[in-house]
């Protein structure tokens, strides 16, 4: 069976080669991407901005947005027909390629990341090591521990005020040039789309703008929602543990820390929500306006075929029912929640509506062509192509997030033990 | 303080130590391996298609497939033909099924999903085929979009894929206004039309063109003024298609059609 068989149907006139290449997993890449450069966004508020009210969850969303640097990448390789030649796009990239910038605008970030949360947890783990070097028996874990922290203090054991202001500037500085490259990253997978002048529902250069604003909303929705989620956990577990440790923050402590955090983040989620937004309508009432050759096939889509997950899912339940979850007066956790998953379902769809969308009608624009996605994975291809490859691109930075928060406690009062 | 000896001797260093690396920029000068494609060479390859001569037998699309080695059963071919049919009502039917593998043998109209529908004789106020095959651009989008340099053009204007190169992300095929291009379903990597670059540049005709019972498809030297098929197109009143995505088709049509996409 040819790539694309098993998931496309075709409707009309559509040309014999064509079919649904880019499915589910390049949907995924774009959500993936944006989350990375969302969290980061959000991190920098505070570390740029010194945006006060959000240190809390600036910290956090740096782990998040790390633990989420790899699982990018990883809808990539999934897709590719020959992922054992994906080293290529950093070997011998093809410059006039929008993808070749790939390697080199990733690794920067990488690296930007990498070295600011270095810069924010060295203290951590030169105390750590130093606590842990005088120790005699030291158990299994805690010299597994203690090695660990030994490498990645990288011999810097300077923890004077002077050395922790200087990692405070760099932190600064780094930050603030990873806002750009975070938006370059993201602005990027914008591009290649919107770059593509065969596909007449990508072309526009407003495209990576749209990526970049709804990239920030949709990475500050999911630090919003685990943000909740572990903070749910930690006032079980600390209710357990202050039994034995008292100087342990109290619920009622943490329950109030949470929501301020909150409602703070989630005014910065609504202004690059209205930004975003305004951006997309701007681009349909153009379209609309100026009805080119692509107009009449395009409509067909907008308003017929994709009008349920555009109109329904995405502007619908993923924008205006948020908007007005997430404005009303008093503001309460549970809405919140509530409010940044709608708004991760609206981007998901977003990018669904882009990616697929951009696919459901031929280049002879007189035939359509209709995404089943594959549920049961009956070869690898389905996996990789299917629901299943898509939930593990999504699961995985969890678990990494997961692994990592081991290493570098996400939250201030853990530094202490 | 450096003296005027010390001054001099430093100088003739720097000035001997950066010759080597820029000695090395003459050696590997970028234009000798940009293997001269900007340079007028003696031959670009063109395309002539003459609708008026087609029948839609598929000979072309059969012939096509065994000699590119693409499985004759899969639904993707390097070369196809379209069957248009007008009623008097203004509406276009268009289908090409299997690529018109096996010919337009009966007037059941595709329209895929839906089914099929036919068309009374009465009813049609005009039909054609149009065959169709990679325009080898001047202004490849393809070549322009591959991340790793696989797919490329080369010094007689035919673009090419790298089978051991090629990653297989799909962008050239999305790239493609017209829908040329596919995954091989043996290689797995990008795959098209090369005008049969193997038998062209062995002063052969590509094998669709030997196929052709009608003489409907030819192909040419554009840089040759005495070419036949340059001739016609110097001369008469050809078309490409889609040239508004600035790509500089060079696969001519005679007697296109404005319903033809």
């Amino acid at each position: 069976m040819v790539h694309g068989e098993a998931w496309t149907i075709k409707e009309l006139f559509v040309y014999p080669n064509e079919y649904i290449y880019w499915t589910i997993q390049i949907v995924m890449y774009p959500l993936m991407t944006g989350l990375v450069a969302g969290a980061f966004v959000l991190s920098s508020l505070y570390h740029v901005f010194g945006v006060k009210k959000l240190k809390d969850i600036a910290r956090f969303s740096l782990v998040f947005s790390f633990a989420l640097l790899p699982c990018a990448m990883l809808p990539l390789m999934l897709h590719l027909q020959q992922p054992g030649r994906g080293m290529e796009i950093m070997l011998t990239p093809h410059f006039t390629s929008a993808i070749a910038a790939f390697g080199i605008v990733f690794t920067t970030y990488s690296m930007i990341v990498g070295s600011e949360l270095w810069f924010v947890y060295r203290g951590y783990f030169v105390e750590t090591v130093q606590s842990l070097r005088d120790k005699t028996n030291r158990t299994f874990g805690e010299s597994f521990r203690y090695n660990l922290y030994r490498v990645l203090s990288l011999g810097a054991y300077d923890i004077s005020h002077e050395a922790r202001e200087k990692d405070e500037r760099a932190i600064k500085i780094l930050a603030g040039i990873g806002i750009p490259v975070a938006c370059f990253l993201h602005g990027y997978a914008g591009f290649i789309f919107g770059s593509v002048k065969a596909n007449a529902l990508w072309m526009t250069p407003l495209m990576p703008v749209i990526f970049i604003c709804s990239a920030v909303v949709s990475g500050v929705a999911l630090c919003i929602v685990t943000y909740i989620a572990t903070m749910e956990l930690r006032k079980l577990l600390a209710d357990r543990k202050r039994r034995h440790d008292p100087a342990l923050p109290s619920t009622e402590e943490l329950k109030s820390a949470e929501i301020q955090v909150v409602t703070m983040t989630v005014k910065y989620l609504v202004m690059f929500m209205i930004l975003a937004i305004s951006l997309e309508l701007l681009d349909l009432i153009f379209r609309g306006y100026t009805a080119v050759k692509s107009w009449d096939i395009l409509r067909k889509i907008i308003y017929g075929k994709d009008f349920f997950n555009i109109f329904i899912l995405q502007y619908g339940l993923g924008n205006l029912v948020p908007f007005i979850i997430l404005l009303l007066p008093r503001p309460t956790i549970r809405r919140a929640v509530a409010g940044s998953l709608l708004v991760l379902l609206g981007v998901f769809m977003m990018r669904w509506n882009v990616v697929i969308g951009g696919q459901a009608f031929s280049g002879s624009f007189a035939g359509f062509m209709e995404y089943r996605l594959p549920i049961w994975p009956d070869s690898m291809e389905l996996y990789k192509e299917g629901l299943f490859g898509a939930l593990t691109v999504g699961i995985a930075p969890f678990i990494l997030f997961w692994i990592m928060s081991k290493i570098f406690p996400i939250f201030p009062g853990e530094e202490r033990h | 303080m450096i003296d005027r000896r010390g001054f001099c001797k430093k100088a003739l260093l720097i000035a001997g130590g950066l010759a080597i690396p820029i000695s090395a920029l003459e050696i590997f000068d970028p234009k000798n391996l940009l293997a001269e494609k900007d340079d007028q060479g003696k031959v670009r390859w063109a395309f002539l298609v003459d609708t008026y001569n087609c029948v839609g037998c598929g000979f072309c699309v059969k012939a096509c497939k065994v000699e590119n080695e693409v499985p004759l059963d899969a639904n993707v071919t390097r070369t196809w033909v379209e069957r248009y049919i007008l009623t008097r009502a203004g509406v276009p039917y268009i289908d090409s099924p299997k690529g018109a593998r096996d010919g337009f043998t009966g007037k059941k109209i595709s329209l895929g999903e839906e089914g099929v529908i036919e068309i009374r004789d009465e009813d049609i106020s005009k039909a054609f085929f149009v065959p169709k095959l990679c325009n080898q651009c001047d202004n490849p989008p393809c070549v322009q979009v591959c991340p790793v340099g696989a797919t490329y053009q080369t010094a007689d204007g035919v673009v090419l894929v790298d089978r051991d190169w090629c990653i297989g992300c799909g962008y050239c095929i999305m790239g493609c206004p017209y829908g040329v291009r596919f995954f091989h379903p043996v290689y797995h990597v990008a795959e098209k039309c090369n005008f049969c670059y193997h038998r062209i540049t062995k002063e052969m005709k590509s094998a669709c063109v030997d196929a052709c019972p009608f003489g409907a498809r030819r192909i040419g030297n554009l840089r040759d003024p005495n070419d036949p098929v340059t001739k016609i197109i110097m001369s008469e009143r050809v078309a490409v298609l889609k040239e508004e995505y600035g790509t500089k088709p060079q696969v001519f049509y005679l007697g296109l059609s404005r319903e033809v996409r």
